[in-house]
């Protein structure tokens, strides 16, 4: 029998076959006959052996030598070093993490130590397609509660004490708006759930409904029992195509379970709920407008009073909360109100959460008690900036609604009054960090972009006070604005929160006026000196480097795709204008802000 | 399936209990792959079909494999977080096709933690 002098096994799960150890193998065999090692060496493939991220791996006997991280070209030094000459080719051997370092606890990563998850307690633990998992933590207890120990009365007057505020926004107080809709006279009454998160840069809707549906269902039941109210609707936009299909799945799986329908929990209560897909209008996230959307009319809001309550859904009193809102309500039922009130501040209780995103270390989503700081939020949950030349320049809190915040005001808590103070909104709770590369004016004309372009038209002030602003801002960030164009955004601006109909006109001025607030000289810089001084509007940059500001480190010279800058070793890169595309490329690669 | 009383809440929880849990359900190994729109937008469903693979492959019955929404930190997505019995669950971020893979032939089948991938180790 033919003996082998060395034993080469290479790895062929599917994890090493997936990172080339077939080609490996391959080449490996082609190598050996070439240098005539065939019969001396023998090739064997074996099964997974786990270093799958390591793959190909490749494990050498008699000397029990470990190989990993191999590719074909590694082949002929291989077999020429290792399998001809005996010298192991120590580049490729497997390296132990020289100290194991200890993983952290949860609660020792800042991310999630400074959290305190009430609407999102579930995140992340059960099965969002489960009812039985939902039910395992002490879901829809809370239902049972409500329908079997307590009166209408007792319900809301549980709601008001929690003094839980409306989480879409407006802030109204919940409990207040039970009450009026439970007093309102009328047969039919509906409860509603706003799922039409618009804002740019806010999620947190989204991900309550994928992570958590059946806490939804079970918040609006209760609440259709405290109002009386038998049809309930949820609004949600089509573009959250797996929000509609989880939650779609929570109420089949409620309504098979006698949790919706008739005879709920055999209570002799009846509340059956629907989706009705918005097509994503920003506008239909306002409560009339949403309305009217669900009766089948084109969504656009109309003068209040009456207000939902007494009039709201096909004229009938309707209560309309947030899917945040919802969330925290069978919690609240089942642990009491007064638990709630004794998270958050004096102004506002409970817990918030806030889409996190931008210019941010860790994106995600982050539910806090209230009266924790933005500072917090931004630099001990998030992470700070993940770009370590550039500065924190401001957070835009309540997307389009609302404003942005600088620095100075980072310590200000997250208060729904507070944060009114520092010239932003709440907002439903997305937070957009941005660092010192962000042109205000840009970012005031990106989101008036967004309010005159989601515009219903409905009425004057908004549909072209709107447009009037989108054409100043514009005009500034192309290098043609005047002095007078400030004060007239000024007065615009003014005009429009006074006199538009809906709070989407009525916010709408809030970006350009908070960033006028904090960031007045930055207009005027665009306006009188004709610079843009984040380096963002083209149309304001000369593209010419500062031969000062240059270390000469050769960054934008890699970077420029149309090879329009000449650089050579010691001496500052210079940028030939007929070639610039004006990509902004090396602009963004400096970190010394050479490029004016 | 009949209509529930509310007697039969607590009856789901006892048996979900028993299903799920490790200590009762005979199972080793909880594996749940976090699939919200953020998960599965930079790749959760490979992760969660390298593993469902990595688990065809082998004879074991008592490893559980489940989906959960978002953990909150979508911008380390796709994770997983995996559960051996009477060990605390570790959160791994950052995932790919053979990080998974190994994850689940060296932590899930022998024990030892990949120490390089995971975020953090208990809960909440």
């Amino acid at each position: 029998m033919k003996r082998f002098r060395m034993h080469m096994l290479i790895c062929g799960g599917t994890g090493c076959q997936a990172a080339g150890s077939v080609e490996f193998k391959e080449a490996l065999e082609a190598e050996l006959k070439k240098q005539d090692a065939s019969d001396e060496v023998a090739v064997v493939e074996t099964g997974c052996n786990g270093f799958c991220a390591m793959g190909p791996v490749l494990v050498t006997y008699p000397e029990g030598i470990f190989y990993v991280g191999l590719t074909d070209k590694d082949v002929p030094e291989l077999v020429e070093e290792h399998v001809l000459k005996g010298r192991p080719v120590e580049r490729l051997f497997y390296k132990e993490p020289s100290a194991k370092e200890l993983i952290p606890e949860m609660n020792d990563i800042p991310f999630f130590a400074h959290q305190e998850l009430i609407a999102l307690r579930n995140r992340g633990v059960l099965d969002a397609e489960s009812i039985d998992e939902y039910i395992a933590r002490d879901g829809y207890q809370a239902l049972a509660q409500a329908l079997t120990q307590m009166t209408p009365e007792e319900i809301v007057d549980e709601v008001k004490k929690s003094d839980l505020r409306g989480r879409g926004g407006g802030g109204f107080p919940t409990g207040l708006k039970w009450e009026f809709c439970q007093k309102a006279p009328g047969e039919q009454k509906f409860v509603l759930c706003n799922a039409d998160e618009g804002d740019p840069g806010a999620f947190m809707d989204r991900s309550i409904l994928e992570a958590d549906p059946h806490s939804v269902v079970e918040g609006m039941t209760i609440a259709a029992k405290a109002i009386g109210s038998s049809v309930g609707y949820v609004y949600c936009r089509a573009e959250y195509p797996l929000a509609v299909y989880r939650l779609q799945l929570a109420i089949d799986q409620a309504k098979e379970y006698g949790l919706l329908g008739t005879n709920i929990l055999d209570t002799g209560f009846d509340f059956d709920l629907h989706i009705y897909q918005g097509a994503g209008a920003f506008v239909c996230g306002e409560e009339t407008a949403l309305m009217r959307s669900i009766e089948g009319k084109r969504g656009m809001p109309r003068p209040r009073p009456p207000f939902p309550a007494q009039a709201g859904l096909w004229n009938k009193p309707t209560i309309l909360n947030n899917v945040e809102t919802w969330a925290n309500i069978p919690q609240i039922i089942s642990k009491g109100g007064d638990w709630y009130a004794s998270i958050g501040t004096e102004d506002s209780k409970g817990t918030k959460v806030f889409a996190l995103t931008g210019h941010i270390h860790n994106i995600g989503l982050v539910e806090v008690p209230m009266g924790t700081t933005i500072r917090s939020i931004i630099y001990d949950i998030g992470g700070g900036i993940p770009k370590k030349h550039r500065k924190f320049k401001a957070v835009q809190l309540g997307g389009p609604s609302g404003g942005c915040i600088p620095e100075e005001y980072l310590d200000t808590p997250c208060e729904y009054d507070a944060i009114v103070k520092a010239g932003a909104i709440m907002g439903s709770g997305g937070m957009i960090v941005m660092d010192d590369s962000t042109c205000m004016v840009d970012m005031a004309r990106f989101f008036m972009d967004f309010v005159q372009d989601e515009s219903c038209g409905k009425c004057t002030p908004c549909r072209e006070g709107t447009r009037r602003m989108l054409q100043i801002l514009e005009k500034i960030c192309d290098g043609k604005g005047e002095v007078s164009d400030i004060e007239t955004l000024e007065e615009l601006s003014a005009t429009i929160q006074e006199a538009s109909l809906c709070g989407l006109g009525q916010t709408g001025p809030n970006p350009v006026l908070s960033t006028l607030r904090y960031f007045k000289e930055e207009y005027e810089a665009h306006v009188i000196d004709k610079k843009c001084p984040a380096r963002t509007c083209v149309a304001l940059l000369d593209f010419v480097v500062n031969e000062e500001a240059c270390t000469k480190c050769g960054v934008c010279f890699r970077a420029c795709p149309v090879d329009a800058i000449s650089w050579k070793k010691k001496e500052p890169a210079f940028i030939h204008l007929d070639k610039c595309i004006q990509c902004k490329t090396c602009i963004d690669k400096c970190k010394f802000d050479a490029i004016d | 399936m009949a209509k529930l009383k509310i007697s039969d809440l607590a009856k789901i929880k006892d048996r979900v209990h028993q299903d799920t849990s490790l200590r009762e359900g005979g199972a080793q190994v909880k594996i749940t792959v976090h699939m919200g729109t953020c998960g599965i937008a930079s790749g959760a469903r490979t992760i969660l079909n390298t593993v469902m693979d990595a688990l065809g492959e082998t004879e074991r019955t008592d490893i559980i494999v489940t989906t959960s929404g978002c953990a909150g930190l979508c911008s380390h997505e796709p994770m997983l977080t995996l559960e051996r019995l009477g060990e605390e669950p570790i959160k791994y971020a950052k995932l790919d096709e053979a990080k998974a893979r190994q994850i689940f032939m060296r932590h899930a089948l022998e024990g030892e933690v990949q120490t390089d991938w995971a975020l953090a180790k208990g809960t909440e």
